[in-house]
């Protein structure tokens, strides 16, 4: 079971690490909403893992569970919820106001250090997309 | 022994002030800008009272629900959570001052409020002694510096906002898996109680613990900003509202906080498992941090990012004098976390004031605004007669034993030099020669480039900008008296036993 429990926390951590190196804003929330599911677990595991006990006193039971990191999961579930509001309510923000969601900072549209391949299929010929603001910001 | 409720105050006073000017004071901004200025000025009286009852080495704990610690969560008031309340509490109050003064309140929704959470959260991180509480603490101010980076709004900001958004959730995640491996080894998360445990851990968990600690630092290097985890700082601070980044100049103070406490009180090199393995790999950091800083001062086109790059070389120096070590080291670097951190506000603030003094004529401001940022500019290359150059002083004097002396003075020697000239540059240019648009303010350009008019500029907004000068003066003038008593509180620092004894009881070491 362990290694079942840590193999599943490592793919998910991998995926998350994919996905917040992505440029787009919106592989990049589902990257740390993912890395937050597996530190969940992870959290959960350092409690080392038990099965058919109960966290709590419970009369006739001899053997428990570590009833802490399940009070520590609970937390961050609580702290990673809202982060990830806020990043999804900023990320649109950032969206709405410059018609970019890109997560990079990078103003100038001719400065493309872009693969010139990976723009076609990503862009909507509707959307002006990669038009940064004017004015130098530098 | 009745327990000492002031301790809570510094946390439950913000929240409470938060949460009513929130939800009572939404529309009326005068009234927020008095309760806020007003809670902040009896938080610094809190703070000054805290602080003089940790003068004579007593360290005062607050068990909350009182819970017996370890079991509870504590909160830990000793020498060096006092100071940073105290500096916490000034620096706000300046901020605050500045803020209702130039308008910047106006500009957006609820600042008084998201600015009350995060002193709140400040507060918290600063006194909390349990790891676990620390993480809730961080998340508390983070959430806050998200609403009030992005405060007043505007695409480039928002996008800069995100950036720094995902690099603190990253930067979380990394801290709940050090807090689950910390856990998993030592089955605790008060920090006096996992210190006497790693003192007295297995050999065959050694590594395990290593490996959290260093994740940790991994943590802590993000919010302090050293190399190689410093990208996030310049676009955040250039970009977020010039009072907010006068007053992020404690966020990066926070992770020097929180790496000074947990790598002297838990991971200190007295335990086997530790060793000087951290204190080896701060000073490389520093001085990378450092020398990145300065080379972006030189570099940097416009003031605001001249500014961020400022407060990276600050980072820089501060991790230097605190990877030393000594007594002689902790009491350098403290001064230097006091200078650096009233020097970045007074940079920061100035700025403000600059932007808003250029009109639509694209004309530079002169006489008293120009004179600010030059004195501004001394204090954070750390020139004399301002106290950086005390603080520097200090650090090189403290390093003069270390083996790596003469590599940890030319950088801080030459890396000053590089800021002086860096400042020198910038500043004659804007302030000498006539303006091109591209060198102004992000905030005075309209969407096609232009300038837009200029904020009036209102006299209790000057005053407000003297606020963290007149505290860089104190700092000098008052020098060796609170040299002094830096020195008594790094020794403290080095004597992680009575912090353990002041939480777990006199016992505490026995078992």
């Amino acid at each position: 079971m362990e290694a079942l429990l840590a193999i599943v926390i490592g793919l998910q951590t991998a995926g998350g690490v994919y996905l917040i190196l992505r440029r787009r804003t919106f592989s990049v929330i589902i990257g740390t909403a993912l890395l937050t599911y597996s530190v969940n677990l992870f959290l959960f595991a350092s409690g080392r893992l038990a099965i058919d006990m109960p966290p709590i006193y419970t009369p006739g039971v001899e053997n428990y569970t570590d009833p802490l990191p399940q009070a520590l999961v609970l937390t961050a579930i609580v702290i990673s919820f809202g982060m990830t509001a806020v990043a999804v309510l900023i990320a649109l923000g950032a969206y709405l106001e410059s018609d970019i969601d890109h997560i990079d900072l990078r103003r100038d549209p001719n400065d493309l250090d872009l693969d010139p391949d990976e723009i076609p299929w990503e862009q909507d010929p509707r959307d002006p997309g990669l038009e940064a603001p004017k004015g130098d910001f530098g | 022994m009745s327990p000492n409720h002031w301790i809570i105050l510094p946390v439950v006073m913000p929240a409470m002030m938060a949460a009513v000017m929130a939800m009572a004071m939404r529309h009326d901004v005068v009234l927020q800008r008095v309760f806020s200025l007003a809670a902040t000025v009896a938080l610094i009286a809190i703070s000054a009272g805290l602080f003089i009852s940790t003068l004579d080495g007593t360290i005062h704990t607050y068990q909350l629900g009182d819970w017996v610690p370890p079991f509870g969560i504590v909160l830990v008031l000793d020498r060096l959570s006092a100071m940073m309340l105290l500096l916490t509490s000034l620096l706000a109050a300046g901020v605050i001052l500045y803020v209702a003064g130039s308008g910047w309140d106006t500009r957006g929704w609820h600042f008084h409020a998201l600015f009350a959470f995060q002193v709140m959260g400040v507060n918290g991180a600063f006194l909390t002694g349990d790891a676990f509480n620390l993480f809730v603490f961080f998340e508390i101010l983070l959430i806050a510096s998200y609403g009030l980076m992005i405060h007043a709004g505007g695409g480039i900001r928002l996008r800069a906002g995100l950036q720094y958004v995902v690099m603190n959730l990253a930067g979380s995640t990394l801290f709940l898996f050090a807090m689950g491996t910390l856990y998993a080894v030592t089955g605790t998360l008060n920090m006096a109680d996992m210190a006497l445990r790693v003192r007295e851990l297995d050999p065959g968990d050694q590594a395990l613990l290593r490996t959290g600690a260093m994740i940790l630092l991994i943590v802590f290097g993000i919010k302090a900003a050293a190399f190689p985890l410093q990208f996030w700082l310049p676009g955040t601070y250039s970009n977020a509202p010039a009072p907010v980044a006068a007053f992020f100049a404690i966020m990066t103070k926070v992770g020097a906080y929180a790496i000074l406490r947990m790598y002297s009180l838990v991971f200190s090199p007295e335990s086997a498992a530790i060793g000087t393995f951290f204190l080896d790999l701060l000073l490389p950091a520093g001085l990378l941090t450092l020398f990145f800083g300065a080379i972006g001062v030189l570099g940097a086109k416009q003031l605001p990012r001249l500014a961020s790059f400022s407060v990276l070389a600050s980072m820089g120096t501060l991790l230097i004098a605190l990877s030393i070590g000594t007594q002689t080291g902790l009491t350098a670097a403290l001064f230097y976390l006091l200078h650096s951190t009233f020097a970045a506000a007074a940079l920061f603030l100035v700025l403000d004031l600059v932007a808003d003094s250029q009109g639509p004529t694209i004309r530079a401001p002169g006489g008293l605004v120009a004179a600010l940022f030059f004195a501004a500019a001394i204090a954070v290359a750390g020139m004399p007669p301002l106290s950086g150059f005390v603080g520097k002083l200090l650090i090189l004097d403290a390093s003069r034993d270390a083996p790596q002396m003469a590599l940890i003075w030319s950088m801080i020697l030459g890396t000053s030099l590089l800021v002086i000239v860096g400042f020198a540059m910038r500043g004659s240019r804007y302030f000498w020669k006539p303006l091109d648009p591209g060198f102004a303010n992000p905030e005075n350009l309209d969407p096609d480039g232009n300038p837009v008019a200029a904020h009036p500029i209102r006299s209790l907004a000057i005053t407000a900008s003297f606020v963290p000068f007149a505290l860089l003066v104190l700092l000098t003038i008052a020098a060796g008296p609170v040299t002094a008593v830096l020195s008594d509180t790094a020794a403290q620092l080095l004597e992680p036993d009575r912090y353990i004894e002041a939480v777990l009881g006199p016992q505490s070491g026995e078992h």
